[in-house]
């Protein structure tokens, strides 16, 4: 019994490979094929339905349980639909502490691998009308909304030539 | 009949499809309840839809986020996201939704104004944005 019990070890491992979230290169973060209805409508009024991929399930967790003091909003939802989005928030939340957010609630903007991806991004940049907050995806990103994150896609033009220079 | 319907989905909270008007007569059969012979005015709408209540820093007032007008699309303005129109005739989908409607004045009334919004604004909210030309 002992033997096969080993066997199914890298196979595991094979699988969570598969699984996770975010290799290097992460320029396609569409909504996964599972998320209710209420995701997009819910989460995706006042700003993008932001990937759940960016954040990790306990983050989503805060995030869920304060709707009613949401990063100076209210957000707050019936009993029902929190529990669903929370659910599927859960299912697709990121794994690796990199991208452990910061704050309370946590913002996603602040995990170690959005820094990264971002460094190239001038600070003043941020603070710009057209940008105004950093949560504003789309703002930079042309086609967020449809869940593509690709450089060339990238809408201020500044940005654009910074990738030519 | 279809008021008291329209009343009693908002109260217990069901989604049913209903006209801005079927809507607005809702709230002011409510309100005329609370206070009887009430009748909904689109000028008092316009005026607490322009007016800066400031309770909070960066919301001061619906057009904040919804502009000065209703019929023009709008901007959050925390997130920067754009918001379609308020006005049926510019975004058709417009207080059709009970259940919606009853949220957005439930988040935006006690962000903005600092508490929830009475049936007579509301009344008075929805014929303001029905009537804008
Ligand atoms: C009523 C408007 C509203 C709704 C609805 C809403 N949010 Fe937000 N959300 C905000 C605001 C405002 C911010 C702060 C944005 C900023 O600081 O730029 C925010 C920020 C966030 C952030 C942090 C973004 C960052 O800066 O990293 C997350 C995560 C988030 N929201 C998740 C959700 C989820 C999940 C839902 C659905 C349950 C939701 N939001 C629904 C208004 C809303
Ligand atoms: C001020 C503009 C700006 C904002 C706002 C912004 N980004 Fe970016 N983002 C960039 C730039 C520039 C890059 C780097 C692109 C490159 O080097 O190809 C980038 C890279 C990325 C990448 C990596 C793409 C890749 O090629 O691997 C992802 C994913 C991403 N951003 C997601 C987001 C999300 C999600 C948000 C909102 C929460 C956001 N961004 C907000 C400018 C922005
Ligand atoms: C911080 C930005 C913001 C402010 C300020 C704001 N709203 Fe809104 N409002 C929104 C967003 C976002 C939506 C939902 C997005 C959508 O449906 O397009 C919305 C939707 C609504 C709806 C739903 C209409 C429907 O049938 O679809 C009503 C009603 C509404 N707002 C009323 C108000 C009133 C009344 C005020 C002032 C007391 C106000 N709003 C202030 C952002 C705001």
């Amino acid at each position: 019994m002992a033997q096969p019990r080993r066997m199914r070890l890298p196979v595991i491992g094979l699988l969570l490979a598969l699984v996770l979230p975010l290799p290097a290169r992460a320029d396609r973060l569409p909504l996964p094929a599972d998320a209710p209805p209420s995701f997009k409508a819910e989460c995706g009024s006042c700003h993008l339905a932001f990937p759940p991929q960016l954040l990790t399930a306990p983050d989503w967790r805060r995030v869920m349980a304060g709707l009613d003091r949401h990063y100076g909003d209210n957000a707050s939802l019936d009993e029902k639909t929190r529990r669903e989005i929370e659910a599927f928030l859960v299912r697709h939340a990121a794994t690796r502490s990199r991208l452990a957010g910061a704050g309370d609630p946590p913002r996603l903007t602040q995990t170690e691998w959005f820094r990264r991806e971002h460094r190239k991004v001038p600070d003043a940049l941020w603070r710009d009308a057209r940008v105004s907050s950093a949560a504003n995806c789309g703002a930079c990103h042309g086609r967020a909304e449809a869940g593509s994150f690709r450089g060339r896609e990238l809408a201020l033009p500044e940005l654009r030539k910074r990738k030519h220079d | 009949m279809k008021q008291v319907l329209l009343v009693l989905s908002l109260a217990s909270g069901l989604a049913a499809a209903a006209s801005p008007q079927e809507l607005g007569a809702a709230y002011a059969a409510e309100a005329a309840r609370q206070a009887p012979g009430f009748q909904p005015s689109a000028r008092r709408g316009a005026e607490f839809y322009a007016r800066r209540f400031a309770v909070s820093e960066k919301m001061p007032a619906c057009s904040a986020c919804h502009t000065e007008s209703p019929l023009q699309p709008g901007r959050h303005a925390v997130t920067g996201k754009a918001i379609k129109p308020l006005a049926p005739r510019a975004e058709a989908a417009r207080f059709s939704d009970p259940a919606k409607v009853e949220k957005w004045f439930r988040r935006n009334c006690t962000e903005v104004v600092g508490r929830a919004c009475s049936a007579a604004e509301k009344a008075d909210f929805i014929l303001f944005a029905s009537a804008a030309l």
